[in-house]
């Protein structure tokens, strides 16, 4: 129902329906009388509906001429009944396609659903009212809704409206009885696709309108064409790389993280949504002490996949400890949550990343070249999120192509390449299945689990703070007495 | 009469605005992008020398796959617009016509929260990273975002926040690498990028001639881009910290509904109304491959990679899943089950499963079958769980 509502969005043009053009060439062929479905005539009643289909016969078409299987065939019999294209006689607000002897029609081309003019409201007006005059009370719940809107949004035309829904009305007497069965059943359906009763599904039922014509011509004035040159001549400008280079890394991603994707190689222990046991997920959690071999095996394949795996990094910044170079990975860290955090931390931030990582003698600082420093310091003057770009990704570099290496040589990486588990798979019989069922785990919430790690974040925070002798000797804390 | 732009303006920006110079016509400069195109065209030419098939003639075939649903989530009155996943694997947040929103359990079906949004057509929702907000908006022309909470009586609307606010519809909306910043598409041309604590604008995107439809943020480890899709048949990738178009896209021929990026960063695949679904080649700067057939006549709403990249989910208006091998080009695999369109389709952080959401009212999550014994029945509603939570 297009009522205009008083908050009108602007939005009025109907988005492309691109499909129409491929399915009325295919609507076409389905009629054509030598090629196309074989139709009979069929008694409804009392009078006789020509060129009549069964659900059954336009699917078996369907099936030789696309060679699909019935399945999909079906599939896409429904889509040309929920258009409008074909409708079916009896259960008429069904829009599906039935393959047995259930009766279907090819509707005229004059209803068949068009791109450029919508069904207007005030021809729905029309048709409602000529069907009132018709019979009284022959309007079902939903379209008397219809009406009783409309009679008060169009009070204005109603004179109209009425006047010509007399004029259908006495035109249509004079036709012969099955030619206005006919037209009864077309005109029945076009509304039906057009204006569907609730629980429905029409096609024709597309959604919202566009804000912006799509189907209008891009205006072409001059700064649009400008803006266009000067992105054609950047792009010019950026190097771009050999097919054969950037598709084998596809195909080497691919083959890299065969055995990791859930849908080529079954997880182990076993996939939760199958079996229902939420074991896998708990393997992979971010505490769990000894993690699985599939993802270890999946730390080696790049820096940034073992730093993405929560578990992972938590091993990496096991070795950097060891490695007394942790300050390399909290810099890192502190610099994305000021790229991603709050605008108005910032200021805050900035200043608590220089004065641990930055500044000449701070607590830990960070090894990074002498221009880049420079940089990094002036532009914190005034800070900004990206101040500390090209500091954070120095240091990502760094970690990445050797802090990296070294740690996969490292006794922490191989130790716990030897002690990583390997799942047995999981065998349910069909009652432990139903009893997993039965006890689906509720995990724990994920708030809970933030919480649990912004505790832990701040008590790491507390732990990395260097040690002030003074304060402790004043304190008499290192007092042995 | 162009408006003029919102945001700071770079040289470029001026110099497109500044009237025409001496000597210059629009006919003039018309001929000028026709040389660039063709020049650009040529150099792309060069760089082509392989096909993706032929690439892919090394990799190994795909055996046959049997997805089941495993899950069906029934809950909203109306067509579901969207849907999330938590990062925690198994929570989903999904979006519906009647301003419903509801975060499920999916592995327990189970629904933890529920907002009702005081606009219709709810068609972007998002999951916080931390798991611990969502954001949502729709005809509205705003974005919301609701913080969770543990308590279950609580009334989620009473700490609403405001974010986002843009002229036309809100399309599409995702947070950035934290809960912080929100990224949003929408109707009337633009994508921005918000700062969720202040509601402050911190980068406008303009550059498409229509309502933008979709976007999403590259996972690379640099996350400095995303592309967004739109009504005006092109993909543009853009650099977040400048706020410029760095690429281009325009091979469609309609709408595009939907784009993701592939999982290594350096591919993105969009699915439009013209039946197909594309991966286009973000470091050789073209289209290397189109999924279609010809029975496929209806247009593609959704699609997303599986983890490795090798599948490709596409659903469509038909009311059909396809799945597409990424890198052969052909169809693995078609789904039934829906009776109305597949509006969204994502799978999971873990790739354990994937969920579509459609305007049937349902939400379906599926998975590999291969190695169980039978398959189980799934509700919305079994009597042995405990705690349902009731909503109205």
């Amino acid at each position: 129902m297009t009522i205009r509502t008083l908050r009108d969005y602007g939005q009025h043009y109907r988005p492309r329906m691109a499909c129409l053009k491929n399915v009325e060439v295919f609507v076409v062929e389905m009629q054509d009388p030598k090629s196309g479905v074989k139709g009979a005539d069929q008694k409804l009643n009392v009078t006789i509906i020509p060129h009549v289909i069964n659900g059954q016969d336009i699917l078996a078409w369907i099936v030789t001429k696309m060679k699909v299987t019935t399945e999909e065939a079906q599939a896409f019999g429904t889509m040309l009944v929920a258009y409008g294209y074909i409708y079916p006689l009896q259960n008429h607000r069904k829009l599906v396609l039935v393959p047995d002897s259930t009766l279907y029609r090819f509707q005229t081309p004059y209803f068949w659903p068009v791109q450029k003019w919508p069904a207007e409201d005030i021809d729905y007006a029309i048709y409602l009212a000529r069907r009132n005059i018709r019979k009284k009370g022959m309007l079902e719940p939903y379209e008397q809704q219809h009406y009783d809107n409309l009679h008060k949004w169009m009070n204005p035309k109603w004179d109209f409206i009425v006047m010509q829904a007399t004029e259908q009305y006495k035109a249509n007497k004079e036709r012969k009885k099955p030619d206005r069965v006919v037209l009864d059943c077309q005109e029945r359906a076009y509304w039906i696709v057009h204006r569907p009763p609730r629980r429905t599904h029409s096609a024709m039922d597309y959604g919202l309108d566009r804000l912006i014509d799509p189907n209008a011509e891009e205006v072409l004035t001059f700064d649009v064409v400008r803006r266009t040159n000067i992105f054609l001549t950047q792009a010019l400008m950026r190097s771009a790389v050999k097919s054969s280079m950037s598709l084998t890394a596809f195909v080497k991603f691919v083959t890299t993280h065969h055995n990791h994707d859930p849908f080529l190689t079954t997880p182990v222990p076993s996939n939760p949504w199958i079996t229902d046991s939420d074991e896998f997920w708990q393997l992979n959690s971010r505490s769990v002490d000894i993690p699985t071999k599939l993802s270890v095996e999946r730390w080696v394949l790049s820096f940034w996949e073992l730093i993405s795996d929560p578990r992972g990094r938590v091993d990496f910044k096991l070795f950097l400890k060891k490695e007394h170079s942790a300050e390399n990975m909290a810099f890192y860290e502190a610099a994305e949550e000021m790229r991603w955090g709050a605008a108005s931390a910032i200021p805050e931030k900035s200043q608590f990343i220089f004065n641990t990582f930055l500044k000449p003698g701070a607590p830990r600082w960070i090894n990074i070249d002498g221009r880049t420093m420079g940089l990094t310091v002036k532009g914190l003057v005034v800070p900004h999120r990206y101040v500390l770009d090209a500091a954070q990704t120095h240091i990502f570099l760094l970690m990445k192509k050797d802090t990296f290496y070294r740690y996969l040589k490292s006794p922490v990486h191989k130790d716990m390449q030897k002690r990583a588990l390997v799942p047995a798979p999981h065998v349910f019989t069909d009652a432990q299945l139903e009893a997993n069922v039965r006890n689906r785990n509720p995990g724990v919430s994920p708030i809970l689990q933030w919480q649990q790690e912004e505790e832990e974040k701040a008590a790491a925070a507390v732990a990395a703070r260097p040690i002030d002798v003074k304060a402790m000797v004043a304190t008499n804390k290192l007092d042995r007495k | 009469m162009n408006s003029p732009p919102h945001f700071i303006c770079t040289p470029f920006s001026l110099m497109a605005c500044q009237g025409l110079a001496s000597g210059e016509t629009l006919k003039s400069l018309k001929a000028e992008s026709e040389t660039l195109r063709k020049k650009l065209e040529e150099e792309r030419k060069k760089l082509h020398d392989v096909e993706l098939e032929k690439v892919a003639e090394k990799a190994e075939a795909l055996g046959e796959l049997n997805m089941k649903t495993r899950r069906t989530l029934k809950g909203h009155g109306n067509k579901v617009l969207c849907m999330d996943w938590c990062k925690d694997k198994r929570r989903i947040v999904s979006s519906s016509q009647d301003g419903k929103v509801i975060v499920w359990d999916a592995f327990t079906t189970n629904k933890e929260h529920a907002v009702t949004m005081p606009t219709t057509w709810v068609m972007a929702c998002a999951y916080a990273p931390s798991g611990c907000a969502i954001a949502c908006g729709g005809l509205d022309n705003k974005c919301s975002v609701y913080p969770l909470s543990l308590d279950k009586d609580e009334n989620l609307a009473a700490k609403k926040k405001s974010v986002a606010m843009h002229t036309n519809y809100l399309s599409g909306c995702t947070f950035t690498n934290s809960d912080m910043q929100i990224l949003t598409s929408s109707g009337d041309g633009t994508s921005a990028l918000w700062d969720v604590e202040s509601g402050q604008l911190l980068q406008s995107f303009h550059g498409h001639s229509a309502d933008v439809l979709t976007l999403d943020l590259a996972p690379s480890e640099t996350g400095n881009t995303f592309v967004s899709g739109g009504s005006d048949k092109k993909a543009n990738v853009w650099d977040l910290r400048s706020g410029q178009n760095v690429q281009s896209f325009d091979t469609h021929d309609s709408d595009i509904n939907c784009v993701k990026y592939y999982p290594s960063g350096d591919a993105f695949a969009s699915a439009s109304d013209d039946s197909t679904c594309r991966l286009f080649d973000l470091r050789a700067d073209r289209e290397v491959s189109i999924y279609s057939k010809d029975s496929i006549m209806f247009g593609a709403a959704s699609v997303d990679f599986s983890l490795s990249g090798r599948l490709l989910f596409a659903g469509y208006n038909d009311y059909t899943i396809n799945v597409w091998d990424v890198l052969k080009g052909t169809r693995v695999a078609i789904l039934f089950g829906h009776e109305n369109r597949v509006s969204s389709l994502r799978v999971s952080p873990d790739g354990t499963a994937f969920c579509s959401g459609s305007w049937d009212n349902t939400l379906r999550v599926r998975q590999e079958g291969r190695g169980v014994v039978r398959e189980l029945k799934q509700g919305g509603t079994t009597p042995y769980l405990k705690n349902i939570f009731l909503f109205n």
